[in-house]
């Protein structure tokens, strides 16, 4: 039995649809923080935040660097920078190399928050075009966590969950549908593995 | 890299390496990044052990350079967020202008692209002449590359469109020539830059400026030493002095917050001297 602390989403080209429907169906005293990374152009950073936050009674909010990660709070990683979990659960910003051709790099946030949360990390991976995500799978599993996929039949774009399943030992593949109940089954319980 | 190269304790222990040999203070950096870095270059330079990789950047020099280069982020660019480029040139240099001399601070100029984006627009203001720009890092290494004024052709379409976003109206190819793969900015913009080697956590505060540029360099920082940093700017800025920092980082909560006031909707703020204003 274990609780879970943080919940990571990395979704990339076709994931909008996904989040969008899934915060609107989370319940809204979630025990543990969701936190967002998603590809997505440079500029404009409020827009994003805005849109999911209409979805979900929750508090959305765009990450601020050296914040304190809190339960029932919906984070997105700001445009252009990397977001990484510190040990003190806090969250700070790198504006180093892109990788994967990305910035943010799901992989990034998924390996630093695997180190920090260990066995109470559940992390998902959405649609997307290229294989930003499944090393950070791969750190999250080394360190007992759980890995997560959305069904790459149901992505609009399927590579990226695909690659997860082809290279990563997934603990569960979920159609949309499915997403928001996994969420909230998570939530102020203990759950088996 | 499913595991990091290096656990935590490691990072502790290289840290306080540093600082003993090489008086470099790492103590306030934040962990996850620099964790990173430093597993990023255990792996890239195939190290066989921790223990041989710790007695490397201890007793060499050379690899003791080459260990801060790599765990420093030195990734920048010209004119990056050309919104921001476009305030200093419509509203805070001109406002500078009416002095007779602008002393500007650009701290962590990585290898030099902003410096050289801030030449270029007080050159079309018609402010180079009277401007002195003190452009430091950390790193001797950067600052060398940052002298030689050369950035890669293949950047120079994005910088191109930066520029022209940023205000400018020249065309921007006139700045350099071609050498192969490498841009050589004109020795005349660099001729008001003075590159040299100065670290933020250490060293004191070593003029008065009107501008101090620092983007994107506290965002490596703990909360502390951001403000110990922030105090370092507060002691270099004259009154009525601008200071810039990145896109998500801010003075507010820090000691000097209230003796400033922030541009509207951009991330500059100007000293106003006086308590509570």
């Amino acid at each position: 039995m274990k609780t879970c602390e943080a919940f990571i989403i990395g979704g990339s080209a076709g994931s909008l649809e996904v989040l969008l429907r899934v915060l609107s169906e989370v319940r809204s005293d979630l025990s543990f923080p969701i936190i967002i990374v998603v590809h997505r152009k440079h500029g404009a950073d409020s827009l994003l935040p805005n849109l999911l936050a209409s979805r979900t009674s929750l508090i959305v909010k765009e990450v601020d660097e050296k914040e304190k990660i809190n339960a029932g709070t919906v984070y997105v990683a700001p445009s252009d920078y990397h977001l990484l979990i510190e040990q003190d659960r806090t969250f700070s910003l790198d504006y180093s190399e892109k990788i994967n051709y990305s910035r943010p790099a799901i992989d990034a946030t998924f390996q630093t928050a695997a180190e920090v949360y260990k066995k109470k990390l559940v992390c998902l991976l959405l649609s997307g075009s290229n294989a930003d995500g499944v090393n950070g799978l791969k750190s999250v599993k080394a360190w007992g966590g759980q890995a997560v996929i959305q069904d790459p039949a149901s992505a609009q774009v399927a590579y990226m969950p695909a690659q997860a399943k082809l290279h990563v030992e997934i603990d569960r593949i979920l159609g949309i549908e499915d997403i928001a109940e996994f969420i909230n089954l998570l939530s102020n319980q203990s759950y088996h593995e | 890299m499913e595991l990091s190269a290096i656990n935590d304790e490691q990072v502790e222990m290289l840290i306080s390496d540093l600082l003993e040999q090489y008086g470099y203070d790492f103590t306030g950096y934040s962990r996850a990044s620099l964790k990173r870095r430093i597993s990023r270059l255990y792996s890239l330079d195939k190290a066989l052990s921790f223990a041989e990789f710790r007695y490397r950047i201890y007793s060499d020099q050379a690899y003791f350079k080459r260990f801060v280069e790599q765990i420093t982020v030195n990734v920048t660019e010209m004119f990056r967020d050309p919104v921001f480029f476009k305030t200093l040139r419509d509203v805070v240099l001109p406002k500078l202008g009416t002095y007779p001399f602008i002393r500007i601070w650009l701290a962590g100029c990585s290898t030099g692209e902003e410096a050289y984006s801030i030449s270029i627009i007080l050159k079309e203001l018609n402010l180079l002449h009277k401007s002195l720009i003190y452009a430091t890092d950390l790193n001797p290494a950067v600052l060398e590359k940052a002298a030689h004024g050369m950035f890669a052709m293949s950047q120079m379409k994005q910088y191109s469109e930066n520029y022209i976003l940023s205000g400018g109206t020249q065309d921007f190819s006139t700045y350099y020539t071609a050498n192969y793969s490498l841009a050589k900015f004109d020795e005349e913009l660099k001729q008001k830059i003075i590159f040299s080697t100065h670290n933020l956590v250490s060293d004191h505060s070593f003029n008065e400026f009107q501008l101090i540029l620092c983007r994107n360099v506290l965002i490596y920082f703990e909360r502390e030493l951001q403000h110990n940093v922030l105090d370092l700017f507060d002691e270099s800025l004259e009154d009525l002095g601008y200071l810039a920092l990145g896109t998500k980082e801010t003075v507010d909560f820090s000691r000097i917050a209230n003796r400033y006031k922030r541009l509207p909707g951009h991330k500059i703020w100007r000293k106003v001297g006086h308590e509570n204003m």
